[in-house]
């Protein structure tokens, strides 16, 4: 028995012996090249993955395909929809598989769309660019995020691979019946809300709703607290790597204002423990008098607490000064693989997905326009609040991409540190050494 | 490989072997088998021991490594924590559900409680449960309000209740007893059964030497279940090592790293970190130390060699 089982080995082995991956293909077309005639394209099946699943995000879609289908009636979409986990997840492996889809959705950061540029997995959307003015529908920054450099070494500059529909800001969720009773209004200035939160806390409140169990949620509350202690271009700079540090003084005093707020007791006692997409659940029934958060939670909210929900940006030091950086972007973009068949259509797809005509779509299903509506308005008084705000971020180009972003392990490390430091386990200092510690070496393997 | 078939020894003739050896044509009968075998196992194993022995993201070419992720899996402080806590699932996992099923089966054994049947079903039910659904119910059971937290502020420790799975000290321990509760009910039923075969004799036998409980579990049911202990050890031992699903669904290997394990990290490196090669290396160790730990399992109490 033993030698066929030695001789199957070595055969195994032998057809397993070859390096695994695959070389780069990169494409590039010159702009003239390009067709944007979809109707002249001939029968054509796009396949697109997208994760809109979620409320009104699939009737979104759903609407946009059939419109998309009935003004070129030769292009078929196939599409496949997971949630943002799953679809992540399996990305790498259908793009390297032998029939990839077309369009998909892929996160920004090195995790997956840079890995994508570098694989040469991913079209550079520059050349359709030309055609199309992509760029010129977005403030900078959001276009930034969404750039990659064609080694895919660095993201933040370089060539465009996707365009988002919608748009995301992380703001202040506040309950208004909580601050009737705690008889304050909502905070204009930093200050003020500060105190609001000092003051819930003296009357037996908990003022700042926390499900932090997933590890990543804590990243949106220091991002808002380094929005206050930072520029804007100096963390987008910490986070694209081109310079500074996460051991730099202002960044450790936001960190120092996340531990000092643990310690008064601003987050619930389980706050390590609860998890974060129950969050509206809690903060519905009266637990938080606010809650920081994006637009991925309004509909919850507005669901289970109708009007007695708004939102709003970080309020800056004074009134009427300069709006503070938070985090946000563009929502997942929509980028095209690299062994598509179609590319020219898969453009046009895309195109037509970002235009004016399309963001009325996206706002009539209740989602978060990224470039501004050709006539559609939101409704309610908490998608209002969203969509004022997003304008505001989006105009003045104040948004900071998640600070996730910053290496492929950086979730992991940030997020337990600030788990750390939440439970009082690390000061601000070494909890931000150690994250110092992850990102120099991300950068020096770069 | 050449087959025996067509020309089978007759039996009897000089020279032939003898009646029930093995012969080549045996090797036809497993082939479906190892076909299955080799495709779906050996192949895996084999090509995932090879990828350990690249730096690999998934989709660039991969480049040679030679033994340099198994390195980094030895060295990597973060790495080497996760091995760490899956030594302390393994008490949680093996020998704390091996040491109650062994209370009950003790307790059983000597007087036949009514309603058998319904506790033993009620004590395997975890088992046939899916991983899903207990890990779903366990965080509730330990969430701010869930009923560990009620009854501690019933019982007037209120002082005591915490977020159990977002507690640095007490997540692990946390997530190891949902571990206990589900193999509890696993090493009851293989000792239950173990525990019919034991002849009464040997029972009565030490009774009349004035064997007290503890002394009659030691002189008897312990040494009479020693091949069912081995069993209940290695399939346990296993559950504990390659434990994945239950932190993935409750902690996420949080909080901090307070609760990643190997196996966690496998699926962490390969599809959050793209770090292939190592994930692979480090799914390979774990098979090495599953088989090693089994193996010791396997002398330790069954005494063979």
């Amino acid at each position: 028995m033993r030698k066929p089982i030695v001789v199957l080995a070595a055969a195994l082995v032998a057809v397993s012996a070859c390096t695994p991956g695959s070389k780069p293909t990169p494409t590039s077309k010159a702009p003239a090249a390009i067709s944007t005639d979809v109707a002249k394209a001939g029968p054509v099946t796009l396949t697109v993955w997208d994760q809109e699943v979620l409320g009104g995000q699939n009737e979104q879609m759903q609407k946009l395909n059939a419109a998309f289908h009935s003004t070129y009636p030769n292009v078929t979409i196939k599409r496949v929809s997971r949630s943002f986990t799953d679809l992540e997840k399996t990305l790498r492996l259908a793009l390297s598989g032998g029939s990839p889809p077309d369009v998909v959705e892929a996160n920004q950061g090195y995790g997956i769309m840079a890995a994508l540029v570098k694989a040469g997995a991913l079209v550079s959307l520059d050349p359709y660019d030309a055609v199309y003015g992509f760029r010129k529908r977005f403030p900078q920054g959001l276009s930034q995020l969404n750039s990659v450099t064609p080694d895919g070494k660095t993201i933040g500059s370089g060539s465009l691979y996707g365009v988002a529909m919608t748009g995301e800001a992380v703001g202040i969720y506040y309950n208004t019946d909580k601050l009737k009773k705690l008889g304050v209004q909502p905070p204009v200035t930093w200050g003020q809300f500060e105190q609001d939160l000092a003051t819930a806390k003296s009357k037996g409140e908990t003022p700042l709703y926390l499900g932090n169990l997933e590890k990543f949620p804590g990243i949106h509350e220091f991002g808002v607290l380094l929005g206050q202690t930072t520029g804007k271009d100096a963390l987008r700079d910490l986070v694209f790597g081109r310079g500074g540090s996460w051991t730099d003084p202002s960044v450790v005093q936001a960190a120092q204002k996340l531990a000092d707020w643990a310690k008064k007791g601003y987050f619930p006692s389980t706050v390590n423990a609860d998890k974060y997409n129950d969050s509206p659940g809690p903060f519905a029934k009266g637990e938080g008098v606010f809650l920081i958060g994006g637009p991925w939670f309004a509909a919850d909210l507005q669901k289970k607490m109708g009007d007695k929900v708004r939102f709003m940006l970080p309020p800056p030091a004074r009134a009427g000064g300069t709006i503070p950086a938070t985090l946000g972007g563009p929502g997942l973009p929509l980028v095209i693989t690299a062994r598509s068949k179609h590319p020219d259509v898969a453009a046009a797809y895309i195109n037509f997905m970002t235009t004016p005509q399309a963001m009325d779509v996206v706002t009539e299903t209740g989602g978060l326009a990224a470039v501004k509506p050709a006539s559609a308005e939101p409704v309610t008084a908490l998608s209002r609040d969203l969509f004022t705000a997003w304008r505001i971020a989006s105009d003045n180009d104040i948004l900071v991409p998640y600070l996730d972003y910053s290496t492929t392990t950086f979730l992991d490390t940030l997020g337990g540190v600030l788990q750390e430091i939440i439970a009082g386990r690390k000061t601000a200092q070494q909890g931000m050494r150690d994250a110092q510690r992850d990102y120099a070496a991300f950068l020096a393997k770069k | 490989m050449r087959l025996g078939v067509g020309r089978p020894a007759p039996a009897g003739r000089a020279g032939a072997p003898p009646p029930g050896e093995p012969r080549r044509i045996g090797y036809l009968y497993v082939l479906p088998a190892l076909v299955i075998y080799a495709l779906f196992l050996l192949w895996p194993l084999l090509h995932g021991a090879w990828l350990s022995l690249f730096h690999w993201d998934g989709l660039t070419v991969g480049t040679w490594a030679g033994l340099g992720n198994y390195r980094q899996t030895i060295s990597d402080p973060q790495l080497r924590g996760a091995f760490g806590h899956a030594v302390v699932l393994l008490f949680f996992y093996a020998i704390l559900p091996c040491c109650i099923a062994f209370v009950l089966v003790a307790a059983m054994s000597r007087s036949r409680p009514r309603g058998m049947t319904f506790f033993r079903t009620v004590l395997f039910l975890p088992q046939v449960v899916a991983m899903v659904a207990v890990a779903v119910a366990w965080q509730w059971i330990y969430s701010a309000h869930g009923p560990v937290n009620g009854t501690l502020r019933l019982i007037g420790l209120g002082g005591l209740a915490r977020g159990w799975l977002g507690d640095f000290t007490w997540a692990l321990p946390s997530v190891g007893l949902i571990g206990t509760w589900a193999e509890i009910g696993l090493a009851m039923v293989l000792f239950l059964a173990g525990v019919q075969k034991i002849p009464q004799e040997l029972y009565e036998a030490a009774r009349v030497d004035g064997a007290g409980a503890v002394a009659e579990f030691f002189a008897v049911t312990l040494p009479g279940l020693r091949r069912e202990l081995a069993v209940a050890l290695t399939l346990t031992t296993i559950a504990a090592l390659r434990n994945f699903d239950l932190i993935y669904l409750t902690t996420g290997g949080g909080p901090g790293d307070a609760t990643k394990v190997p196996a966690y990290e496998v699926y962490n490196r390969t599809f959050n970190t793209g770090e292939v090669g190592l994930a692979c290396a480090i799914g390979i160790t774990i098979a090495i130390i599953v088989f090693a730990v089994t193996a010791g399992v396997g002398r330790l109490v069954e005494g063979r060699a």
